[in-house]
């Protein structure tokens, strides 16, 4: 088991991350953060309120369960579902920034982009991710990225957050 | 979960509150602009009514639609059955059909269990009412409600005071719910004339209350159950009037309830006889609001039966599955 990122990285990425959004938007004006349960949605909420604090404003956020979506749910016992929280304003003509732990196959991004899409029409999607994995299986791509881990398919890779699991870590379990 | 719900004992504790759980999370689909989810899309559900109803069928299809399932309604009259077909050549001709649930109800207590016991079809079965026996959706969402209103935050429905009233003896609705509402903690008093209550009911978890004065002030939930004339072949009581007096919440009772109280009943409603017309559309009233949340439970108990792989090729799977995102 490697730890390859800790406290304090996560927390820079996640700032950087923040300034990248709003570079990339050119402010905060049309922006909605929306976390993919479970640790995808604490990430957000981080990064909501980093954006919060850099412009001054608050951010309109959520949650977006992507479990009805998913396009393996033939291949496993269903999953109990988690919650779905979308601002009041909804999504409609807003710059949506998804935030997930782990990118790895794109399959979780694809199944969230169907969510959206019955929610309304956003004017744009970005992903924001905190770990790059790699072994896409989808012709999908992140547009902010904490760090890249280049990783094995035998890999794992877990994201420990303070909030669900205690402390922030992330490690690579297997034969690395 | 076990592959049919035929009874609430199929259900653990933890099923039913995951059950509750669900539908609380799909209770918001109701809300968003596009009532509809992708997660049965190719799945076809029967629903299978040998008996009147309105609520329960239209429940179950709105429930299969908005989760994408195809739905067929088969109801008895209109079809081969009038001509004497058996249960079990309905049930090989839905198989041949490719059925992936079948939603049943009958007149005779026991022909859901028979439906998934015999092995003629490979589907789920859901019991949506056979005779005087069992109606588990309908105790679902009538928990599901109750939880809503009276618990938010918990899980299930400890300390609850639940007064169920009227004719215990011929209701499949009052079953299942005192088998699922003392799982999830509730308290329960049946109240109805003697000759309404079934033989054993000493032996069921529930308090014996024999005129709906005694209970009805300190009850947090009150609920009425249609007296079913279709079942009546008998005297059970006097008179419809004598009935209404003892048992029926008029005016002075709903005046008596607690202000949180909750009035419910499964419909249709007999107004006039067990519910008086005030009562039924007051502000304590949730009868309106069952039905909703019917479907939400509806949608939560066909995706956890049908959402996910069949039970013996998920085992397969995730033996051999290697951990993934």
């Amino acid at each position: 088991m490697t730890n390859v990122m800790n406290e304090g990285d996560i927390t820079r990425a996640l700032r950087r991350i923040a300034h990248e959004i709003i570079e990339r938007n050119r402010g905060s004006e049309n922006l909605v953060v929306l976390g993919i349960p479970t640790r995808g949605a604490f990430l957000s909420a981080r990064v909501a309120d980093l954006i919060s604090q850099i412009e001054g404003k608050p951010i309109p956020r959520g949650t977006l369960d992507i479990t009805m979506f998913r396009d393996d749910l033939r291949m496993r016992a269903p999953k109990p579902l988690l919650p779905t929280e979308i601002p009041a304003g909804g999504i409609e003509n807003t710059d949506v920034i998804l935030v997930d732990d782990v990118f790895f196959s794109g399959r979780t991004i694809r199944a969230a982009l169907d969510a959206l899409g019955e929610l309304g029409r956003p004017n744009s999607v970005q992903l924001a991710v905190l770990i790059d994995r790699g072994h896409r299986e989808l012709p999908i791509r992140a547009d902010f990225v904490g760090k890249n881990i280049p990783t094995s398919r035998e890999e794992i890779v877990k994201v420990h957050l303070a909030e669900i699991d205690g402390l922030d870590e992330v490690l690579i379990e297997g034969n690395a | 979960m076990k592959r049919h719900l035929l009874s609430i004992n199929d259900l653990t504790y933890d099923d039913a509150v995951l059950i509750l759980d669900t539908a609380a999370e799909l209770a918001k689909i109701s809300d968003a602009p596009v009532k509809k989810l992708p997660t049965l899309r190719g799945r076809t559900v029967v629903n299978l009514f040998f008996e009147d109803s309105t609520r329960t069928r239209i429940s179950f299809e709105a429930a299969a639609k908005r989760l994408s399932a195809d739905v067929i309604n088969f109801s008895a009259k209109g079809s081969s059955l009038s001509k004497g077909e058996s249960l079990k050549d309905t049930a090989l001709t839905l198989q041949a059909m490719g059925a992936d649930a079948v939603i049943i109800r009958h007149s005779a207590s026991g022909a859901p269990a028979r439906l998934a016991d015999q092995q003629w079809m490979t589907g789920s079965v859901i019991n949506a009412g056979d005779g005087t026996h069992e109606h588990p959706t309908q105790a679902l969402l009538d928990a599901f409600t109750i939880r809503k209103h009276l618990r938010p935050e918990n899980k299930d429905l400890t300390g609850v005071k639940v007064a169920i009233v009227g004719d215990i003896l011929h209701s499949r609705v009052a079953r299942s719910n005192v088998l699922l509402l003392t799982k999830l903690g509730a308290e329960i008093t049946l109240v109805a004339p003697p000759t309404l209550l079934p033989v054993g009911v000493e032996n069921w978890p529930a308090k014996v209350a024999f005129g709906l004065d005694a209970v009805v002030a300190d009850s947090d939930v009150v609920m009425m159950l249609r007296i079913q004339r279709e079942r009546m072949a008998e005297l059970f009581f006097p008179s419809e009037r004598e009935y209404s007096r003892q048992f029926g919440l008029n005016s002075d009772r709903l005046k008596k309830l607690k202000p949180t109280a909750l009035v419910m009943h499964p419909g249709p409603m007999n107004r006039g006889l067990e519910i008086s017309a005030d009562s039924a559309d007051s502000l304590q009233s949730v009868i309106v609001e069952q039905v909703t949340n019917g479907v939400s439970v509806r949608m939560a108990v066909l995706y956890l039966l049908l959402g996910g792989a069949p039970l013996a090729a998920v085992a397969n799977i995730e033996s051999n599955e290697k951990v993934g995102m």
